[in-house]
C-alpha cells in the first residue's frame, strides 16, 4: 500500500497565502478560520453591546421615557441575552483563539478536521443571521432562558425563529468540540504528551467535553419547546398537564454547563499570561489541568441551583446546593494557583497582564457571589433580582470577556504579525476595568436592596445607583471601542512582530509571526513542560538590556 | 507520485495513515456520543412523564402495534448483522461479498422504513397523531396525546437517522462497486457501521419503552 499525499503548499506565512474573497470563504486553514469567527462574533459583540447600552439608558430614570414600551423593552434584553450567550461568549475564546491556537499549541499542522471546521462557521453565519433576523425584525420577548408556559403557550412573539437559529447554532458549537477533543487526542507532535500540554489545551479539552455532552439537550429542549408551540399539547404547560419544571431542568442541564464553557477557556487564556508576565512556572500545573475537568464534569450536576424557587423539592435543593458549594473548590484551586504563580515572580504590567489581573479579581468576585446564590436561605432574597444579573456579569464579562480581549493582546503579534500599541493598549484595559466595576457594583447593591431583573420601571429610591451604572456602561463602550480601533489600524502601522515579543515559552512562539499555512517549517518536537520561564534569567536579561 | 488503485489517499493535516484512522474513529465516537445526549433529554422528558402519567402510557401505548414492532425490530437486529458482516468483508478485502451485504442491509432499513410509514399511517387513521385532528376515546385524552407527541418525536428521529443511515451506506456501497480495490474504504465501512449499530440500539430502547408499556399485565 503506497500513501498519496494531498500536495502542501511551501512556506508563506498564512496571511499571505491568498487575498481572494474566495480564499477566505472557502479556506480549511484552522487560523483564517478563527479569523472568520473573530470577526464574526466582534460584530454580533457590538450588536448585543448596542442593545444593553439602550437598556441602560432606559434605566437612567425610573419612568419608562426612551422606549415607548415596557415590551419593547423587554424585547431587547432578550436580543441582549441570546446574541450575547450564543453568538458571542460561547464560540469567542474557543472559536477564535482555540481555533487559532489549538493546533499550533501541539505541534499539529492543522485540527483533525479541517472542512468540518469551515462547517461549524457556516453553520454559525447561518444560525446567527435567523437569529439576528427574528430578533431585530418582530423581536422575542421571552429572555434568553425561554421559560415555559410564557414561551409556548403566551408570548406572541416569534419564539420558534429564536429557537431554531439557537438550535442551529448548537451544531456548530458542537462540532466546534468534537474536532477539538479528536485533534487533541490524535494530533500532538512529538514529544507532546499530556504532561505537556499548555493548560490552554487543557481548558479547550474540559470545554469541549461539555459542549459536546449538553448541547444536544438544549436542542432537543428547544425541539420541544418548539413542538408544544406548534401543536398546543401539553409537554411543559401545567393547565394541559405537562412539567414546566421539567423544561427548566432540562433547559439548566445544559446552560449551567455553558456557563463553564463561557468561563473555562478564559481560564486557559490567564494560565498563559500569568506566567510569561511573572516569569514563573504556573504553580501546580497538574492541580490546574485536573481543576478544569473537575469543573467541567461537576458542573453537570449543580444545575438545580437555579430552581430553588421553582418548586424543585426541598431535598434536591439542599444537593444542588451543596453541590454548587463544592464546584467552587476547583475554581478556588485556580485562583489560588494563579496568585502563588505571581509570588517572587519578575512581574511586568503590559496590556495582556493588566487583563489578566483584572480576570482575577473580577472573576472571584463574581465567583464569590455565586455561593451566595447557590445558598438555600439567601437565594429566596436575591432570586431574580439584580444581584443576579450582577454576579453573572462579573464572571462572564469581568471574567470571559476581560479574559478574551487580555488573550487578543497577548497573541495579536502571532495573529496579525503586527504589535498594538502598548500605550493604547493600557489606556483601554484600566477604561474596562473601571466602567465595569463602575457598571456591574451597584447592581449588586441594587439587587440586594431589592430591585427586580428585566423590570422597564423602578422605584424612585433605586435611581442614584442605577445613573451610576449607566455612567459606568458608557465608560465601558469606550473602553471597548477603543481597542477595536487601535487594533484595526495596528493592521496597517503596527510595528512588525518578532517571532516571540514576549519571550514565552509555548510552541506558538517557537514559529514565526504570522505563521506559515502548515504552522511550522520543521516539525516540532517537545523536550520539556510548558511553563519554563525562570524569574532570575528574566531579570538578568532585563539588566542586561540597560 | 502517481495515484495508484491500491492507495490510501492521506489528508495533509495528518503524518500517517495510522493517525488518520485513529482520528476518523475517534470522531464517529464522539459524535455517537453528541447523539446518546440528544435521544437522552428525549428518554429523561419520557421516564418523567411515564411516571407522572403511567395510566395514560399504558392506553397510548395499546394503541400501538406490538407484533408491528417486533417485526421491525427484527429486521433490524438482521441488518446489524449484515452490517457487521460487511465491516468483515471490507477487512478481509472481499469486493462482491461487501457489496452485497451492504445492499441486503440498505433493503433491511428501507422494509422497516416502510413498516414504520404503515404504522404511521394507521396512527394517521385512528386520529392519533397531535395537534387539532387528535381523537382519543379512551381516558385522559391530554396526556395519550402527550405520549403520542413522545412517540412521534422519538421514533421519528430515529427514522431520521436511518435515512440517513441508509443515504451513507449507499454511498460507500457506489464506491465499493466502483473501485477495484477496497482497502481505500475500509476506514469509512467501519464507521458507518458504528453509526448503524447505534441507530439499531436506539429503537432497541425504544421497542419496550413505546410498545411494551403494558407488557406484565
Ligand atoms: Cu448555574
Amino acid at each position: 500500500m503506497t500513501l498519496v499525499r494531498e500536495p502542501v503548499t511551501a512556506h508563506e506565512d498564512y496571511l499571505d497565502a491568498g487575498y481572494s474573497l474566495k480564499s477566505w470563504l472557502l479556506t480549511t486553514d484552522h487560523k483564517r478560520i478563527g479569523l472568520l469567527y473573530m470577526a464574526s462574533i466582534t460584530f454580533f459583540f457590538f450588536v448585543g453591546g448596542a442593545a444593553a447600552t439602550i437598556m441602560r439608558l432606559e434605566l437612567m430614570t425610573p419612568r419608562g421615557d426612551v422606549l415607548y414600551t415596557p415590551d419593547s423593552y423587554n424585547r431587547l434584553f432578550t436580543l441582549h441575552g441570546v446574541i450575547m450567550v450564543w453568538f458571542f461568549l460561547i464560540p469567542s475564546i474557543p472559536a477564535v483563539l482555540g481555533n487559532f491556537l489549538l493546533p499550533i499549541m501541539i505541534g499539529a499542522r492543522d485540527l483533525a478536521f479541517p472542512r468540518l471546521n469551515l462547517l461549524s462557521w457556516y453553520i454559525y453565519i447561518v444560525g446567527g443571521l435567523l437569529v439576528l433576523g427574528v430578533l431585530i425584525f418582530g423581536g422575542v420577548d421571552t429572555g434568553w432562558t425561554f421559560y415555559v408556559p410564557f414561551s409556548s403557550m403566551f408570548s406572541n412573539t416569534n419564539v420558534i425563529g429564536a429557537a431554531v437559529g439557537v438550535f442551529i447554532v448548537g451544531f456548530s458549537s458542537i462540532l466546534t468540540g468534537l474536532n477539538f477533543i479528536v485533534t487533541t487526542h490524535t494530533m500532538r507532535c512529538e514529544g507532546m504528551t499530556w504532561e505537556r500540554l499548555p493548560l490552554f489545551v487543557w481548558s479547550m479539552y474540559a470545554t469541549s467535553l461539555i459542549l459536546v455532552l449538553a448541547t444536544p439537550v438544549l436542542a432537543i429542549t428547544l425541539a420541544l419547546l418548539a413542538a408544544e408551540r406548534i401543536w398546543g399539547v401539553g409537554i411543559f404547560d401545567p393547565k394541559l398537564g405537562g412539567d414546566p419544571v421539567l423544561f427548566q431542568h432540562l433547559f439548566w442541564f445544559y446552560s449551567h454547563p455553558a456557563v463553564y464553557v463561557m468561563i473555562l477557556p478564559g481560564f486557559g487564556v490567564i494560565s498563559e499570561i500569568v506566567p510569561c508576565f511573572s516569569r514563573r512556572t504556573i504553580f501546580g500545573y497538574k492541580f490546574m489541568a485536573g481543576a478544569l475537568l473537575t469543573i467541567a464534569l461537576v458542573g453537570f450536576v449543580v444545575w438545580g441551583h437555579h430552581m430553588f424557587v421553582s418548586g424543585q423539592s426541598m431535598y434536591a435543593g439542599m444537593v444542588f446546593s451543596l453541590l454548587s458549594f463544592i464546584v467552587a473548590i476547583p475554581s478556588g484551586i485556580k485562583v489560588f494557583n494563579w496568585t502563588a504563580t505571581l509570588y517572587k515572580g519578575s512581574i511586568r504590567f503590559d496590556t495582556p497582564m493588566l487583563y489578566a489581573l483584572g480576570f482575577i479579581g473580577l472573576f472571584t468576585i463574581g465567583g464569590l457571589t455565586g455561593l451566595v446564590l447557590a445558598s438555600l436561605g439567601v437565594n429566596p432574597h436575591v432570586h431574580d433580582t439584580y444581584f443576579v444579573v450582577a454576579h453573572f456579569h462579573y464572571i462572564m464579562v469581568g471574567g470571559m470577556v476581560m479574559a478574551y480581549l487580555g488573550g487578543i493582546h497577548f497573541w495579536w503579534p502571532k495573529l496579525s504579525g503586527r504589535m498594538y500599541p502598548e500605550l493604547w493598549g493600557k489606556l483601554a484595559a484600566l477604561t474596562v476595568f473601571i466602567g465595569f466595576n463602575l457598571t456591574f457594583f451597584p447592581q449588586f447593591v441594587l439587587g440586594y436592596l431589592g430591585m427586580p431583573r428585566r423590570v422597564y420601571e423602578y422605584a424612585p429610591e433605586f435611581q442614584v445607583l442605577n445613573v451610576m451604572s449607566t455612567a459606568g456602561a458608557s465608560i465601558l463602550a469606550v473602553g471597548y471601542v477603543l481597542p477595536l480601533a487601535y487594533l484595526l489600524l495596528s493592521l496597517r502601522y503596527g510595528s512588525r512582530a518578532t517571532a516571540n515579543p514576549w519571550r514565552a515559552t509555548g510552541l506558538e512562539w517557537q514559529t514565526e509571526s504570522p505563521p506559515p499555512t502548515e504552522n511550522f517549517v520543521e516539525p516540532p518536537v517537545v523536550i520539556e513542560g510548558p511553563y519554563a520561564y525562570s524569574p532570575e534569567a528574566a531579570e538578568e536579561a532585563d539588566h542586561g538590556h540597560h | 507520485m502517481a495515484t495508484t488503485e491500491a492507495a490510501l489517499i492521506l489528508a495533509p493535516q495528518f503524518d500517517d495513515a495510522e493517525q488518520q484512522h485513529d482520528s476518523d474513529s475517534l470522531g464517529m465516537w464522539v459524535f455517537l456520543v453528541t447523539e446518546v445526549m440528544f435521544f437522552g433529554g428525549l428518554f429523561a422528558a419520557y421516564a418523567v412523564y411515564r411516571y407522572l402519567d403511567f395510566p395514560a402510557f399504558v392506553a397510548a401505548s395499546r394503541r400501538l402495534s406490538v407484533t408491528l414492532g417486533a417485526i421491525n425490530t427484527a429486521v433490524l437486529l438482521t441488518s446489524s448483522l449484515t452490517m457487521a458482516l460487511a465491516v468483515r468483508a471490507v477487512q478481509l478485502g472481499r469486493r462482491r461479498e461487501l457489496v452485497y451485504l451492504l445492499l441486503a442491509t440498505i433493503s433491511l432499513g428501507a422494509v422497516f422504513l416502510g413498516i414504520k410509514a404503515y404504522e404511521y399511517y394507521d396512527d394517521y387513521l385512528h386520529h392519533l397523531i397531535p395537534g387539532s385532528r387528535f381523537a382519543f376515546d379512551g381516558p385522559f385524552p391530554a396526556r395519550v396525546e402527550m405520549f403520542f407527541v413522545l412517540y412521534f418525536f422519538m421514533t421519528g428521529l430515529h427514522a431520521f437517522h436511518l435515512i440517513v443511515g441508509i443515504i451513507m451506506v449507499g454511498i460507500i456501497t457506489f464506491l465499493a462497486w466502483r473501485r477495484r480495490s477496497v482497502v481505500q474504504g475500509t476506514t469509512q465501512v467501519e464507521l458507518v457501521g458504528l453509526y448503524w449499530h447505534f441507530i439499531d440500539l436506539v429503537w432497541i430502547f425504544l421497542y419496550p419503552m413505546l410498545y411494551l408499556v403494558d407488557i406484565h399485565r
